[in-house]
């Protein structure tokens, strides 16, 4: 455990190199549905017990632990049991899911047999975002291999355990990717976010005992089945173990996806990436997507893992690494972010929904050059007034760019303000004569 | 009147119906396949689904608005989807997305939004649209024609794309299947993959996908080894 690990610990990403990775013949070769055969020759409660020795923590954002997740499951079986795959990608930066479900989709099938028999579940859904349609090509040709080979359907290789998987194609929403509006989404419905409790596990599709998990989250299982939870604990920290592929876009050099143990920091990662892009320095940058609160050049040594992001002030989201060069206006970013965030606000509860359409107004307006300093405090205030008082996350994540913008960028915002101001004076000026 | 939403078509509705436990669940993808027969969602498409699923035109209106892929308008032979989101937006987006929508639009008045050049449905027409991060922010500034990425891209390369589109030609996508149409990926979205076979070796590892596995293996830097022998924890017996 205490041996050295390397930079970069490829778990996921390694099956990516092999030519037609998504084809069954290929996965079965290179170790594909051995975990199954363990998993399945084990039972529920072993496997929900490894998953929660683990420490796996949900790779979807939120980072709430998987085996913890799964035991809220009931251990008996009155009503069905599903679980729902959340492939709804769309956090801005985000740009994991869609390679993996593309290059791998079997790894996530594999994982999917293995948490709903863990889970006593018979029906699972995977609901990928609409646009990824590459991916629900490559997912609908898995399952229908899994399904010639015996992985899937009636008496799954002979264990007695039955199972259906459906793929499913979202429509165009990213509120979707917050696990209650999915819920209603895949129940036909507008993707609005339900109110909870009661929790999916309690009532979730359909009013039923549902898990909804993440596709790195379950694409991970298959590796703790075969390597054990010490095997998968050697990698990244106490309280956050295990790979974790970081997203590094924008001005970088070498873009792409880099699988790392967590608790890397930005200082490790940005030389594999080849450094910022024409030598221009680092100005600002997201560590999980544009709803975790931004960092700045001073946070490259902060430990990429749960824990290490929260308390530099931000979260670990999907270590969805945007970076910025000193070129980019930072209103201006936060501008866009929050125009994004008021187009897919649902429109459920009024502090979102009125918030969003506000804050992006104000920011319209500052970035065009007629702000007052007194409108930073009101849209300071306009951010109180959204987070945690709305059912989702959706809203905590709007406020996020603007009030870590202004935190540590304030005197951008006021700059803006101030040149509108010596703007108005010269006008008044020219209409004495 | 010639059907558009004839038996064969409810045939089809009725088999996503059956995937699901309960038929309310089969609407999006039933949306989708409306969509594939009219490209856009019509009142007769909205009536089909509402009657199939035994809903009111009302529910599935509600349904159809909540959504961006829905169009509600007569959508072009392509769809092309720019992203203007913040980091492809600072990478080209925006100004990919405002030369697009001169280079289609006509004498001074650029395409708007969801505006279609050329007459719907017809060789060459195409409906351009901005729409939000679409998951490829390490291939930036990204565009997609009918859900199928267009990688790494340019102002001169997305116009040089779109002019092949108006011409007819169907240039290879970057990573997905070849291009096909907007009414037949709309098809694909309600399930139904009439060339999955072929469809599904269309490219997808780019070079930045790959980047993080193609250097540890260069460097010889792996994971830690699996134990030979992983037994599964022991559980007490539940009382």
């Amino acid at each position: 455990m205490t041996e050295q690990v390397d930079p970069l610990t490829p778990v996921l990403t390694k099956r990516w190199l092999s030519p037609k990775s998504w084809r069954i013949g290929v996965y079965e070769q290179l170790e594909g549905y051995t975990a199954l055969r363990k998993a399945l020759a084990g039972t529920p409660e072993q496997l929900v017990t490894l998953v929660k020795d683990s420490g796996l923590r949900g790779r979807g954002g939120a980072g709430f632990p998987a085996g913890v997740k799964w035991s809220f499951m009931p251990q008996n079986e009155d009503r069905p049991h599903y679980l729902v795959i959340n492939a709804d990608e769309g956090e801005p930066g985000t740009c994991k899911d869609i390679p993996l479900m593309m290059a791998d989709p079997h790894s996530l099938i594999e994982g999917s047999i293995i948490a709903s028999y863990a889970m006593r579940s018979h029906s699972c859904y995977i609901y990928v975002r609409g646009e990824a349609l590459h991916c629900l090509r490559r997912l609908h040709s898995a399952v229908r291999e899994a399904y010639q080979a015996g992985y899937l359907g009636k008496n799954i290789l002979g264990s007695g355990f039955d199972l259906d998987i459906t793929v499913h194609a979202g429509a165009g929403a990213y509120i979707c990717g917050e696990e209650t509006a999915l819920l209603n989404s895949l129940e036909g419905l507008r993707g609005e976010p339900r109110l909870k409790p009661p929790f999916p596990a309690a009532s979730g599709l359909y009013a039923a005992p549902t898990t909804v998990n993440n596709v790195e989250t379950i694409a991970s299982v298959p590796y703790i089945v075969n390597g054990g939870s010490a095997w998968f604990r050697a990698m990244g920290r106490e309280k956050s173990p295990g790979p974790k592929i970081f997203s590094l876009s924008g001005h970088v050099e070498k873009p792409g996806q880099y699988e790392a143990p967590m608790g890397s920091t930005l200082r490790e990662l940005l030389p594999l990436a080849g450094g910022m892009k024409d030598g221009v320095p680092l100005k600002f940058w997201t560590p999980g997507g544009s709803s975790t609160p931004l960092f700045t050049a001073d946070h490259m040594d902060v430990p990429l893992d749960f824990e290490g992001a929260v308390e530099a002030g931000s979260l670990l989201g999907t270590t969805a690494l945007q970076l910025f060069n000193e070129t980019v206006s930072v209103p201006w970013a936060v501008m866009k972010w929050t125009q994004f965030y008021e187009h897919e606000s649902c429109g459920k509860c009024t502090p979102c929904r009125e918030g969003t359409y506000w804050l992006a107004k104000i920011l319209e307006r500052m970035v065009a050059g007629h702000g007052t300093p007194e409108d930073i405090d009101t849209m300071l205030d306009i951010c109180d007034n959204i987070f945690g008082r709305s059912f989702c996350a959706l809203g905590d994540g709007a406020v996020s760019p603007i009030q870590s913008g202004i935190q540590y960028f304030r005197d951008e915002f006021l700059a803006l303000c101030q040149q509108n101001k010596s703007n108005a004076e010269r006008r008044e000026l020219a209409g004495a004569h | 009147m010639t059907e558009t939403f004839g038996p064969d078509v409810a045939a089809e509705a009725q088999e996503i119906v059956a995937r699901y436990p309960r038929s309310r669940s089969a609407l999006l993808p039933m949306l989708h396949l409306v969509q594939s027969k009219e490209g856009h969602v019509s009142r007769a498409g909205i009536a089909f689904c509402a009657h199939q699923l035994g809903l009111t035109t009302a529910e599935v209106d509600a349904v159809v608005t909540f959504y961006t892929m829905y169009k509600r308008n007569p959508c072009g032979e392509h769809l092309v989807s720019v992203c203007t989101n913040t980091l492809c937006a600072v990478l080209g987006g925006d100004t990919i997305y405002a030369r697009l929508r001169e280079f289609l639009g006509e004498d001074h008045a650029p395409n708007g939004h969801e505006e279609t050049f050329g007459a719907p449905g017809t060789t060459g027409s195409i409906t351009l649209e901005h729409v939000e991060c679409l998951a490829a922010c390490d291939l930036a500034p990204v565009i997609q024609v009918n859900y199928e990425y267009f990688d790494n891209q340019t102002v001169d390369g997305a116009v040089h794309l779109v002019d092949s589109l108006r011409r007819g030609e169907k240039p290879d996508p970057d990573r997905g299947a070849p291009l096909t149409d907007f009414r037949d990926v709309s098809r694909q979205l309600a399930g139904f993959f009439d060339r999955l076979d072929s469809d599904v070796d269309g490219p997808s590892a780019a070079t930045e996908t790959v980047r993080g596995a193609a250097l540890a293996a260069e460097r010889g830097w792996t994971a830690p080894a699996m134990p030979e022998d992983a037994p599964l924890p022991a559980v007490p017996d539940r009382k």
